[in-house]
């Protein structure tokens, strides 16, 4: 027996610091849940019309783009069913956007949490994709409504959607840890941040469709950010079969070992960062 | 529980670097905090079923220690061992959500302390119960009172179960009979044989509780021994060093032809004390220097406590005549007695006259010394004295009649 086996017999297990996981599982899920459920509750309690707000904001978004985009820019023109993928594109962006932004200054905002209680450390920035996954969730129910009263046909490939969200949630979730662990220490994450998605905003098919790039060099470079070959994967499986696949428009299923590559490599740095800073993320604060 | 020669130290830059612009520009300034020792090589060891008392002065490091052995900081060395559930209250209501009903604030406070949701909802009666907000539980959070919300947090806090407890002061809570209830409850937890290990101020739930303390003082244990012993020395601790500087009276009235030059307290070995234990002879003298010739002056001293309560006076009239003092010489005056005054600052008011008419110095609230003890009556002196008690239900004819 090793001298810690031995000093554990005699006096119990040691006490370790915080850390990104750890523990016990359940209570790692119960504790995720719980803080993700709060936020969504209260996102809709003081306000009197709740849930529609949640709705009301990328419909909104939606309206206006849809105007200016077939009326006065003709973008979306000889677009199959464009108001469609313009909408399911815009909810799967928002989600995006708030999982990541939210996460920015999530471990600070939860410093009475960090400070007080022992807790793996990665919940806070996982409650945060969580809670938007519940949104995301909820404005899917209305993007799938105006799909079908537009006459988009259900169809086996719409069982792609799941894969493809959770693909993305992996990605959100790197980026998650990467931000999350980053603010502690540089506050100027925050503006960073917004900045990075507003232009993934415009390098990602939502406003147009990938075909419409006119450079296919080009076409394929934007291609290699992953959340645009989700976006566009997600157009092919559920609006339009005609649409290019992610791997059609990268050119080569191969190819897509880029995007694929950048999510992982995303989720495993963010990972290793977290995970180094967890331990001393509440004297930090 | 053990604690196996714990440091920690805290580095606090000097000048907050917090944005990459600034650490862009100034890549070596990075090097620049102080370090602070919370903690030095600490070591000790709670056995199962002990209620442990940790006391210090504030930024002493007890509750970084206390932080440790939940887990909630890392050690830079040495090493925490435990054996069984660890649940920590640093904090009371921690999670509560002001927009959220109690309800919904019990079930996140439960899960947040390790309960499960099923358990947290379980034990959701026995918590309002407690609390005695039956008639509240639909209310916000921030529709209660102050005291309510400490209320429930204490409520949920107790529901949870844990074979070690880590609790940093919050047993002044409440109303004297909710207080009352949170003592029943430490006191169930020390029957049920739980280990707590408690943090706090208090010398008096020190002494109640505790089986045994740890004092600890600028990251170092000072001593871990029984309750009164640790009692006595946190409170010499607390007083011993910068009480005696405190504001010296400036008024002064007279015409000075006498000077009251110096005033002091001493302990019974004739040495200048600026705290004095309870129970224990002490003197009280002045320095006074005459620059006139004073035919048998009077000199005098008043004790006040903190609350401008004249508790004692005494004089030269106790001892008949004084003499005649010339000019240029200088006297003593002193005034032993034992040290009957309640715990807290007391102060002297010396003066000095000419035998019964002019005033030639006094100077109020001149100097002060603190009383340590550790027992607060709410009286303003606390005499040796004995009680007792006995039946007084003897039938009325024991007692010898008049007639």
């Amino acid at each position: 027996m090793s001298v810690a086996g031995a000093e554990v017999a005699r006096f119990g297990r040691p006490i370790k610091g915080p850390s990104a996981l750890g523990g016990d599982a359940r209570r790692f899920f119960h504790l995720t849940w719980t803080l993700a459920v709060t936020e969504f509750k209260l996102r809709f309690f003081g306000s009197v019309l709740g849930y529609l707000w949640q709705l009301m904001r990328p419909l909104l978004f939606f309206g206006v783009l849809l105007l200016v985009f077939t009326q006065f820019v003709k973008l979306g023109n000889n677009v199959y069913q464009y108001p469609v993928v313009l909408l399911m594109s815009i909810v799967i962006y928002t989600f995006f956007a708030e999982a990541t932004g939210g996460a920015v200054g999530s471990l600070v905002d939860r410093e009475a949490l960090v400070r007080k209680i022992h807790f793996p450390r990665m919940v806070i920035p996982l409650a945060v994709v969580l809670n938007a996954y519940f949104n995301l969730l909820l404005n899917l129910v209305a993007v799938f409504i105006f799909a079908l009263a537009r006459g988009v046909n259900p169809r086996v490939s719409w069982l792609e959607l799941p894969l493809l969200l959770l693909l993305l949630g992996v990605f959100v979730t790197g980026i998650a840890m990467l931000v999350s662990a980053l603010y502690v220490r540089f506050r100027d994450m925050r503006p960073i941040w917004e900045v990075v998605t507003q232009m993934l905003f415009y390098a990602s098919p939502i406003l147009y469709v990938i075909e419409r790039i006119p450079k296919p060099s080009l076409q394929k470079a934007v291609m290699c950010n992953p959340l645009a070959a989700i976006l566009d994967q997600v157009r092919h499986s559920v609006v339009d079969p005609h649409a290019p696949s992610a791997a059609a428009a990268i050119g080569g299923a191969g190819r897509l070992a880029i995007p694929l590559g950048l999510v992982v490599l995303v989720f495993v740095l963010g990972f290793w960062l977290f995970n180094r800073q967890a331990p001393r993320i509440a004297e930090q604060l | 529980m053990v604690v196996d020669g714990v440091s920690k130290t805290f580095r606090l830059p000097r000048e907050q670097v917090h944005t990459l612009k600034e650490r862009a520009l100034h890549p070596l300034r990075r090097t620049s905090y102080e370090t602070l020792d919370a903690l030095r090589d600490v070591s000790f060891a709670v056995p199962h079923g002990e209620f442990f008392g940790i006391v210090g002065r504030n930024g002493s490091g007890k509750s970084t220690l206390l932080k440790c052995m939940a887990g909630i900081y890392a050690v830079d060395v040495g090493a925490i061992y435990v054996n069984g559930r660890v649940s920590t209250f640093i904090e009371l209501g921690v999670g509560f959500n002001p927009d959220l009903a109690a309800r919904d604030n019990i079930a996140l406070n439960a899960i947040m302390l390790g309960l499960s949701p099923r358990d947290a909802r379980e034990r959701f009666d026995r918590v309002i119960e407690f609390a005695e907000l039956e008639d509240f539980v639909d209310l916000k959070l921030k529709n209660y009172s102050s005291g309510m919300q400490v209320r429930l947090a204490f409520s949920v806090m107790i529901q949870v179960d844990a074979d070690i407890l880590l609790i940093d002061e919050v047993l002044a809570v409440g109303d004297a009979a909710f207080q009352q209830k949170c003592f029943d409850v430490f006191h169930r937890m020390k029957d049920e044989g739980k280990t707590i290990l408690f943090v706090t101020h208090d010398m008096g739930s020190v002494k109640r509780f505790c089986n045994r303390a740890l004092l600890i003082e600028k990251g170092d244990v000072k001593l871990i021994g029984k309750p009164d012993e640790i009692a006595s020395n946190y409170v010499e601790l607390n007083f011993g060093r910068d009480a005696g500087r405190q504001e010296e009276g400036t008024e002064r009235y007279g015409d000075q032809s006498a000077e009251i030059v110096d005033a002091w307290f001493e302990d019974e070995h004739g040495l200048r004390q600026t705290a004095l234990p309870q129970g224990r002879p002490c003197s009280f003298r002045m320095r006074v220097v005459f620059h006139r010739d004073v035919k048998l002056p009077a000199l005098a001293v008043l004790f006040e406590n903190d609350r401008h309560h004249h508790v004692f006076v005494t004089s030269t009239d106790r001892m008949g005549t004084t003499g005649h003092f010339e000019a240029g010489e200088s006297a003593v005056f002193s005034t032993t007695f034992e040290n009957a005054f309640a715990p807290g600052r007391v102060y002297a008011s010396p003066w000095v006259a000419r035998s019964g008419q002019d005033l030639l110095d006094r100077r109020p609230r001149m100097t002060s010394v603190v009383v340590t003890g550790t027992q607060h009556t709410g009286g303003m002196v606390d005499l040796p004295h004995d009680v007792a008690l006995s039946r007084a239900d003897e039938p009325a004819a024991a007692e010898p009649s008049p007639a």
